[in-house]
């Protein structure tokens, strides 16, 4: 089968600023995006756990969302200015999908 | 000082504090127990409907007078000049740098409403009645400290510059400050016929669904102190105590301004004393995300909610009776 390579944009953010960072994909020429509850982990600054209804501010989330490789430059880079000074990791990957119009 | 130690045995035996301990223990023997995280939040939910439906039937049958506006008015006040304080201790005796001082400063000038629930709670059980009002100067507590602290961060240029709107929004269209004014609205409009008609789901439950939320408050109080070990100093723990006494203080002036009831004063006092983990941290996380959570949310959840909620609250209550 024939198939399509794509960038992926895996975004994982604190989920007190994911309503900024869905604005901006609204805003960018991403097609759609995938959020994912991320369980726990740990990083520069410790672990963080979902576990304690008290507040989201010690939770994180990810958000997936696939892209042509000629756009991702400027949606990275509008990503940076959300997120430079944020806990959190922005990776890209290469991928291939199967229906390329849906990107 | 004998009601004092009366008021404070009773608080210790009370089933909602005894449910606290029981989960802070669990989570510091590293049990298992868990309360699973939408239903913790459900009790949340539960818990800010029921504060804020009886406190708006409360101001509906006694009506609204000037004292309510004077009162939210102080309790601004109380809720911006409270971070000021906070981050001269922290600051003067050199326990965090300028911007973990300014967002802790930031938590203890807002309020906790499980405190406030607790604090309902006891008063109801001593059969000390308080203005109903006193849910709607809870919420209006919630954010000015949010202003003071980012204020105080502002001065190293660390923090979120003023002037985004969409901290606003998202700060005053909080979860926890829309349930608590919309249930307080609807309390008030429909008044005590409404409250009468779901009372069975919003009075007589009241007590149960709050030892269940301690319960899991304990558990999550207990992991944070079990993770934070590190980063919590033993002066930073007494700032944890010092502060919602000082707090206090202040809280008891303005009640005295105020002229409130001896349960309206403790409740007060209670919210001038006690450290926001909902609608602070959040904010916090948006605007200083360089502030670290290991430090404001294990002081705040972990050294002085204990402390309120065990030592605090009589302690509130007899001040209160006291001006009154």
């Amino acid at each position: 089968m024939k198939t399509h390579r794509k960038t992926r944009i895996e975004i994982i953010i604190e989920a007190p600023l994911l309503n900024r960072l869905t604005d901006l994909l609204d805003r960018t020429e991403v097609g759609g995006y995938t959020i994912l509850p991320a369980m726990a982990g740990r990083g520069e600054k410790g672990s963080w756990d979902r576990k304690g209804q008290v507040t989201d501010a010690g939770h994180m989330v990810a958000v997936v969302c696939i892209t042509d490789p000629q756009r991702s430059d400027s949606i990275v880079e509008a990503l940076y200015d959300l997120v430079s000074r944020h806990t959190g990791i922005v990776c890209l990957s290469e991928v291939e999908v199967i229906r390329s119009e849906k990107f | 000082m004998e009601q004092f130690i009366g008021l404070l045995a009773a608080n210790l035996l009370s089933p909602v504090v005894l449910f606290f301990v029981l989960g802070l223990t669990a989570a510091l023997l590293r049990s298992d127990l868990e309360v699973p995280q939408a239903v913790a939040k459900a009790l949340a939910l539960y818990l800010m409907l029921a504060i804020g439906f009886k406190g708006g039937a409360e101001v509906a049958a006694h009506g609204a007078d000037l004292r309510l506006l004077a009162s939210l008015l102080l309790g601004m006040l109380l809720s911006f000049a409270i971070p000021f304080i906070a981050f001269a201790f922290l600051r003067g005796l050199g326990l965090l740098g300028t911007t973990d001082a300014a967002a802790v400063a930031a938590h203890y000038g807002s309020i906790s409403i499980v405190t406030f629930a607790v604090a309902t709670d006891r008063l109801a059980a001593l059969n000390i009645d308080y203005e109903g009002y006193m849910v709607a100067v809870a919420a209006a507590m919630e954010t000015p400290a949010i202003v003071s602290g980012l204020w105080l961060a502002h001065r190293s240029a660390v923090a979120e510059r003023g002037g985004n709107g969409a901290l606003w929004r998202e700060v005053g269209l909080n979860g926890s400050i829309v349930m608590l004014v919309g249930a307080f609205a609807i309390g008030w409009a429909s008044g005590q016929e409404g409250l009468a008609a779901v009372s069975p789901f919003i009075v007589d439950p009241f007590q149960g669904v709050l030892c269940l939320f301690l319960l899991d408050m304990g558990l999550v109080a207990g992991r944070g102190m079990r993770g934070s070990q590190r980063q919590i100093g033993l002066r930073l723990v007494g700032f944890g105590v010092v502060m919602p006494l000082t707090s206090a203080l202040l809280g008891a002036v303005a009640a005295a301004i105020l002229g409130l009831s001896a349960g309206g004063a403790a409740l007060l006092i209670t919210l001038a004393a006690s450290a926001s983990y909902i609608a602070v941290p959040a904010a916090m996380r948006l605007a200083l995300p360089e502030a670290k959570p290991s430090i404001y949310l294990t002081l705040s959840l972990g050294v002085t909610f204990p402390f309120n909620i065990s030592l605090g609250i009589p302690l509130y209550i007899a001040l209160g009776q006291w001006l009154a």
